[in-house]
This record gives structure tokens, sequence and C-alpha cells, in this order.
């Protein structure tokens, strides 16, 4: 398997965690200039073997051989010295200094031994920089740039310190498509040049467009490596996830009823007291599902947290089945009918210390069943867990199991078995299946279109536009806190990426 | 340990769920050891913790002094009355026992007498302690026991000292809920500014509790409106009604015998217990002290928690106070006023005890008896110094919250124990 062509191989690595096998001997090689996919599910093993490649981890088994020769990684430090780069999912780069104080860091280039010697710093990046086509400004602070710049200030740190073998974690999960786009396009130079990059991912279309070779894992060991020529979304998703998976939702034409979530002329002021939401109006009526696409930070996050009371709008009117809920506290808006999944499942979904129990009634505790003059029931809290666990098919722990021991698929189970389990009319998801492999990510879906199906208003934000074009039976396109376009159930990922960067503004206000 | 402690009870019960387990791997009795690491943690670590600070009290005290340790130890228990408790006194012989004898119960030996000292004190450290721990349940750090504590003996005293014609139990119900109404009013002001300013009720805390000290100071000091006039010559209050008195179910009432205060401050513990378990206000103030966010996107409101969870914290100093008062004080003085370090303690407790029922009782116990046995009447002044006993006492309260906040590094040191232990295991099987 192994020949001149061959840059790092991996034989046999095994890692065991307490009660977990995260890696179970797995072997995988990379070739002189090429593109090789490490896909894998979340909790696949994936992050812990390029861990281990890095030197973060040591190896209980197995074997790393870097240019045909064995090699022990005790840190990152012998990872880079043997020209390994990493760049990590969380950048890390200090904002407040510039590109080029970022990449030469803990490396500086000195004068006299001592001296920080600014202008070769500035040279070297600037080189590297147009070597290729960076399009960097070494002097820019890194608060400054954007998230794709950031990012590749990150491989320029890896370059600068002569890594010839790139190691990048889930590098698309904060870029928009345009961004992924012109990362892919670095990665095709840098292999023309000789580098190799291993490329971690969760994404099926992202492994088809720019890799060469994919290695898939699955439950700590390696399944398969294949050629891209050949490979197909569906024959990589069986692969993954270890049975068929509908990548496609399924989904009967859409019957609409009456208007359900109303929002009117609404006007919302972030925290920064910048106007985020500017005077939206759009309507959801049952049976549809509405989405809003958009880049992050676009007013959604403020759009939907004014609907549901947790921030006050500064004016318009929101109202839930004819009901006006416009300024109500966020218990009143519930008890109206809404169901509200929210962005961040750790930080607002659960309650990450509470038992499976307690999470599924933190709408409900206050009012029988659950309670009664303010005397709690947990038998009853419990009771009713069981069953909505087993109606959302939640594994990995019962009633009385804490949510942080949960899988992030199952604890967005959790939270849909919360929010759908009430029956509200008007069902907001937001970001549902962020961070969620393939199998969970169909489960919401089949939920989403389930809920509409009952004739209930759903609201789905999302930044990832498949997920919106495929559920959604309107889009509505946001754009600094504006709806700058409306399209039908067909509507293709190009137009809506244009739109969603403020050039389909025009064509709305028409 | 789970049924009374604090926590939810399902950690403990329950084996941690692992994500999809490998066929390989031996889950069962893997996740079973992690269950059970996970379950004498939560009792090791404060043990442990207890234990180090002793260790190093210890070394403070043969560095200082060049006295033995053990042998100071033993004095500073003996004065704790504790061994009360086990009617058998043992000789021993280098390491063991050369002699067992059963002394039985003598409720009048000076043994009892220490051990009903160290239970007045154990009294208001189970109070205090529950008004650091109700607050830290919501996630506040209550630094104002002291104060709450205070304003609850101002208002005991007061109310005792009138009414002075109701009967007995009415006159002591209602002292010490007029004392209970005025901790939660002085913790409630703080909770209440958190709530509408979000002013930190750390910084808050602490000048309430100087507020409380020097209005106390005032009220109580010489020519005060709180003065006793017949006591021309010293700063103290009038003394209380005697149908203010708790009534002295052990002991002499005119030895400071063990009062009935005892049993209320250990049925509160039942009531924390209770309230943050089986009520929607202490399922509401546990999910703001988890995840105050989640718990305002569930529809609870974030604001009036704080202010219930600081008022209730309050309650407990304040009652602590009124049961020091009607219990064995029976007046207040102008040295108590400025000099009470009960709500402090306090703080101490609650960490070491891990904000659980059943923790707080033992740690108050702990510090209690350390109070008792290092005091200028129970420590053998020919064995150890009482006035040096006392700061080994606030020594080793100090290093018990320095430790609690290294809880990390115990942990740590615990796993690594583990992982040196596993390659050799790895290499006998290989052997």
């Amino acid at each position: 398997m192994a020949d001149e062509l061959t840059v790092l191989e991996l034989r046999g690595i095994t890692k065991q965690f307490p009660g977990v096998l995260a890696n179970d001997h797995i072997d995988f090689d990379l070739r002189r200039g090429e593109v090789h996919a490490l896909l894998g599910e979340n909790g696949a093993g994936k992050s812990t073997l390029m861990n281990i490649l890095y030197g973060l981890y040591q190896p209980d088994e197995g074997q790393i051989l870097v240019k045909g020769e064995p090699v022990h990684l005790h840190s990152p430090k012998d990872a880079i010295n043997r020209g390994i780069g990493m760049v990590h999912q969380h950048f890390m780069l200090i904002p407040v200094m510039t590109v080029a104080e970022n990449i030469v860091l803990a490396n500086e280039p000195t004068r006299a031994g001592l001296l920080l010697d600014t202008n070769a710093a500035d040279r070297r990046v600037r080189e590297l920089s147009r070597s290729f086509n960076f399009a960097i400004d070494p002097d820019a602070l890194v608060e400054s740039i954007t998230v794709g710049q950031q990012q590749r200030v990150e491989i320029l740190k890896a370059l600068y310190r002569y890594a010839d073998i790139l190691i990048l974690d889930e590098p698309t999960a904060v870029l928009t498509p345009q961004e992924a786009n012109e990362l892919f396009e670095i990665l095709r130079t840098l292999t023309r040049e000789g580098m190799s990059v291993i490329f971690i991912t969760h994404k099926l279309n992202e492994v088809l467009e720019i890799a060469d070779r994919i290695t898939v894992v699955r439950r700590g060991k390696r399944i398969d490596t294949v050629d891209r020529q050949g490979a197909t979304e569906e024959g990589l998703a069986r692969m993954m996830v270890g049975r068929e998976v509908l990548l496609r939702v399924e989904k009967p034409v859409s019957d609409p009823g009456d208007p359900l979530l109303t929002v009117d002329d609404l006007h919302v002021f972030d925290d920064r007291g910048l106007e985020a939401v500017r005077g939206v109006s759009f309507e959801v009526r049952g049976g549809e599902i509405v989405g809003i696409a958009g880049v992050d930070g676009n007013g959604q996050t403020e759009l939907i947290d004014a609907i549901t009371g947790l921030r006050k709008a500064a004016s318009g009117r929101v109202s839930i089945a004819g009901r006006d809920v416009t300024g109500a506290a966020p218990a009143t808006v519930l008890d109206r009918g809404l169901g509200h999944i929210p962005e961040d499942r750790q930080l607002r979904g659960l309650v990450l210390d509470f038992s499976l129990a307690e999470n599924l009634a933190l709408h409900d505790y206050d009012k029988p069943p659950d309670s009664r003059w303010g005397w709690l029931f947990p038998r009853q809290l419990i009771r009713r867990a069981r069953e909505l666990l087993t109606q959302f098919d939640v594994r990995g722990g019962g009633p009385q199991t804490r949510a942080s021991a949960l899988s992030g698929g199952n604890q967005q189970k959790v939270v849909l078995a919360r929010e759908i389990g009430r029956g509200p009319s008007v069902l907001i998801a937001a970001q549902p299946t962020r961070g969620l492999d393939v199998g969970a990510i169909e489960f919401v879906h089949r939920r989403l279109v389930e809920a509409r199906d009952n004739g209930k208003a759903v609201l789905l934000v999302s930044l990832e536009l498949d997920e919106i074009i495929s559920l959604s039976d309107r889009t509505l396109v946001f754009y600094e806190g504006e709806i700058v376009a409306q399209h039908g159930p067909d509507v293709t990922e190009d137009e809506l990426g244009i739109e969603m960067t403020g050039a389909g503004r025009k064509v709305a206000a028409a | 340990m789970s049924g009374l402690s604090g926590e939810p009870p399902d950690m403990t019960g329950q084996t941690p769920e692992v994500s999809e387990p490998t066929p390989e791997s031996k889950v069962p009795s893997v996740a079973a050891r992690l269950a059970l690491w996970q379950r004498s943690g939560g009792v090791i670590t404060p043990i442990l913790t207890a234990l180090i600070a002793f260790l190093i009290g210890g070394l403070v005290v043969f560095a200082t002094t060049g006295k033995d340790p053990v042998h100071t130890y033993k004095a500073i228990f003996k004065g704790t009355g504790l061994s009360w408790l086990s009617p058998v006194s043992i000789h021993w012989h280098l390491f063991y026992p050369a002699g067992i004898h059963w002394t039985g119960w003598d409720t009048t030996s000076p043994t009892a007498l220490n051990l009903q000292q160290t239970l007045i004190v154990v009294t208001p450290l189970i109070l205090t302690g529950l008004a650091v721990a109700f607050a830290f349940r919501c996630g506040l750090f209550n630094i104002g026991g002291n104060g709450q504590y205070t304003v609850g003996a101002l208002v005991a005293v007061q109310f005792g000292v009138w009414f002075a014609g109701l009967p007995g139990p009415l006159h002591v119900i209602v002292a010490m809920l007029a004392a209970t109404l005025a901790g939660a009013a002085w913790g409630g002001i703080a909770g209440f500014l958190k709530a509408a300013t979000g002013a930190h009720e750390v910084i808050t805390t602490i000048m309430l509790n100087w507020i409380a000290l020097w209005v106390g100071s005032y009220l109580v000091g010489f020519n005060g409106p709180m003065q006793d006039p017949r006591a021309v010559s010293a700063p103290v209050t009038r003394p209380i009604a005697d149908s203010a008195h708790l009534h002295v179910f052990w002991g002499n009432p005119l030895l400071q015998g063990l009062h009935v205060g005892f049993f209320i401050a250990v049925a509160m513990l039942f009531v924390y217990w209770i309230v943050l378990n089986r009520t929607t206000l202490g399922y509401e103030v546990r999910a703001v002290g988890f995840n105050a966010e989640a718990a305002r996107y569930g529809g609870i409101s974030v604001g009036r928690n704080f202010f219930l969870a600081m008022a209730i914290s309050g309650a407990f100093a304040g009652l602590a106070g009124s049961i020091d008062i009607l219990g064995w004080e029976f007046n207040l003085d102008l040295t108590v006023v400025q000099t009470v370090q009960i709500g402090f303690i306090g703080i101490a407790v609650a960490l070491l005890g891990r904000n659980s029922a059943i923790g707080i009782f033992f740690s108050a116990l702990l510090f209690g008896a350390l109070l008792t046995g290092t005091s200028t009447r129970n420590l053998d002044p020919s064995v150890f110094q009482p006035q040096l006993a006392g700061n080994l006492t606030r020594i080793i309260q100090g290093l018990v919250v320095l430790f609690v906040g290294a809880d990390l590094l115990i942990i740590y040191l615990w796993q690594a124990r583990k992982k040196l232990r596993l390659p050799q295991r790895k290499a006998a099987e290989q052997a």
C-alpha cells in the first residue's frame, strides 16, 4: 500500500477512553498532493484520530509513519517539527493582534536574538500569502477580518511553520457557501504545490467536491477507503450510518390553511442597540413550512427572540392564532401555542445538569398535572418523560439520566419531544440540525414535515441552504434585517446564495 | 447519600450512558466502575479535603510550636464532647487497643456538657450553611450571611423584650418569625438589586454586612435606642423575657444546656431539601442556577428567582440569629455584633457540604466541634494554648475553602493515579 508517494501512514491506531473505544485499529494513509477526506458522524472517532496525529493524545496501540519513518508524537510541537499542521474548528487566534503577529506567534523572527523583527515577519507572511493566492493583509487586526479570512490565517500559520501535511477539522462549519468555495480553491492550489490535506467532515456534498480519496469511519472503526470517482452521496451515507438513509425529505404538496403566525412591521434592536430587524412582515399558515435563509447575524436571531418574547420589539405586532402576543412574557407566548426549538440546544434548549424528565417539564412544570399549588410531582414528570422518550426514539438514557450524558442528536430529540409534544399551533425551528449527524438530521426533518402535515405553522431558520430548500414550502431571504426576496418551493441554492449577500435587494424592492 | 442530598438523585444510581458501545469494549464493567467512581467521588472529595486541611493544620502546629499535632488534635477532640456518643473508652497501646471499657451514657458528665456546647454552636452553623447553599443553588454567592444573621438577632432581641405578656411558645414563635422575615428582607435587598440593576450580589451582600454591623452597633451601643438603661456601663440590650426562652431539653438551663433550636435547624435541612426538590419554586431556582438562559427560554422569570433565592437564604440566616438569642444568649452585646463570624463560617460549611442537606449537617458538625474544641473553656491549656488553637480553626476553615475551589485538582490527581496504573496492568497482562 505504501509507496514513495505516501507521506503519512497510520497503522492500527487504537485509543480507549473510559467506556468508549474511540479508535479501533484504524489504518489511514495520505499521499503527496491529495485531499483525503475523513468522513464520519459526530463521535465516530475522527477528531480523536487527528488529535493523535497532532500529538495531543497518545495512542494505546499502533504506529505512525511520517515519510516512511516511524515517529512518536508527544506534543503538537513534535507534530509541527514533522511538518504536520492543524486548523481547528475553533480558531486559535488572538483578536487584538495583527495577522502577521498571529502567524509568527511563538516562532517570531528576531534581530540579535531579542528584538522582534517585524519587517521580516511581514515579508514572509506577504510572500506566503502571495504564492498561494490568499489575499490577506498582514497588518490587519484579526478581529477586523471575516471568519473566512481568519481561517486562511490559521492555514498560513501552519504553512509558516513549513507544514506540508495539513489537517482541517470541519473547516466549512463556520463558512458561507461562497467562502467554502474559496477555501476549496485554496486547497486545490495547495495540493498542486505538493501539499497534502486531511479534510475532516460529516458533510457528503463537500467530500464529493474536494476529496481525492475518502475514508469513512463509524464507531471508531475504519469502514472503507474509496476514490471519489464512483462514490455517491447515498453510498457514503450508508457507510457512515450503517443503514439506508433518506437524504431528500419526502413530503406531499402542502395544503396551507389559516395564518397562525403573523408578524407585522416588526422592528427589533440587538444587544448593541443597533436595529437588527427593520420592518419585517410575513405570515406563516397552518400546514406550511416557511424557511428563512440568510447569512448568520442578519437579524434572524433577534427576529425569533422578539416573536418568542425573549426580547422586546421596538415596534410592530406579533400574533399567534389571531391573538396578539406582542411584548408578552415568554411563558405567555408559550402558553398561547408556540413551540420553539432554539438555536443553541446546550445554551438554551436544555438545562444540561437537569434530568431528562426535568428538561421535558421546562414549560409545564408550573401547571397540573406536573404540579399543583406549587407542589411538584416528580413521578408525573417521569411518567410523561417515559412516554415522550419512547415516542421520539431518544436513546442513551431514561427519564432520570442527565441531559449532558446524551449525544447531540439525542439531546435535540429531547428538545423536539418537548416542543412538539406540547401540541403547539406554531413551531419555530432555529438551526434545528446544527452539529447533528446524518441519521439525526433525517429524524429531525421527518418530524418537522410531520408537524406541518398535522396543520402546524412551521417557521424554519437555517444557515444550511440545502435544508431550507428541501424543507420549505416558501422561502424568505434575510439580509441586514430585511426580507429581500421570497420564493416558492422551487428555488436553487445559487439564487439564494446570491440574494443572501444583498444582491437581490433591488429585485425584491421592485 | 442521594436521599437527602440537594443534588437531584438521578446521577448516582444511573450508569452514565456512553455513545453506542462497541462490541469489543466491556461496557458494563467500565460504566459500572465509572458510576462507582462518581458516587464515591461525591463523598470522598469532601472527606479528602477535610483530611488534607487537618494534616496541613497539624504541620503548622508542629512547625510553629513544636507540639505533637496528634496530641493536640486529641485534646481538641476531647473538648468537643463527641466521644460521649460512643459510650466506650478504649486504651491504646501502640497500634492496637489494649482495653475497652463500657462507660455508659452519663448525661451529666463533663463530656456531656462539652457535647451540649458543640451542638449549640452547630445549630446556627447549619442554618448559615443553608443560607449560603440555597443561594448557591440559584447560582448566587451569598456572602451576606453575617449581616442577615445580625439583623435576625437584633429583631429577635427586640421582640423578646417586647410582648413580655405573651404565653411562652407563642412569644418564641412571634420573635422567631419576625427575625426570619427581617433576615429575608436583608437578603432580599441584594436579590432585588441583582434582578433590577444587575448589581453583583457579592458586592451588595458585603456592603449589607457592614450596614448591619454599624446599624447594630448604633442600636446596641452606648445611649443607643436598644441599650439596657439599667446597664449604664455596658453596651448591651435588655435581656429578653423568660417567655421567649427556647426550651432546654438536655442539661441545665442555667449552664447553657442544649435547647430545642437544634431540632429546628435539623428540620430546616429537610425543609431545604423539600423546597429544592419537591416544589415548583425549587425547580425554578435550580433551573436558574444551572442555566439561567435556558430557564428564561423556558418561561421562568430569572429576576424573580434571584430575589426569592436571596430572601430565602436570608431567612435561614435570620432564623440562626434568633435561635442564638432565644436559645442561650438572651441579650445582645456590642462585641457580639462586631465580632460575630457565624455567617462567614457558613460559607465553608456550605462548600464542604457540597450544598447538600446531609453534607451541610456533617460539615456544620465538623466546624462546630472545631470551634468548641478549641475554645478557652474546653481545651486543656497544658496541651495547647486555646488562643493559638482558635487560629488553628481559622486555618483549617481557610484551607477548606481553598481546597474546595481546588476540587478539580483532587479529581485530576485521582484520575492521574488511574492512568498511571493502566499501563502497569497492561504490562502485567502481557507478561
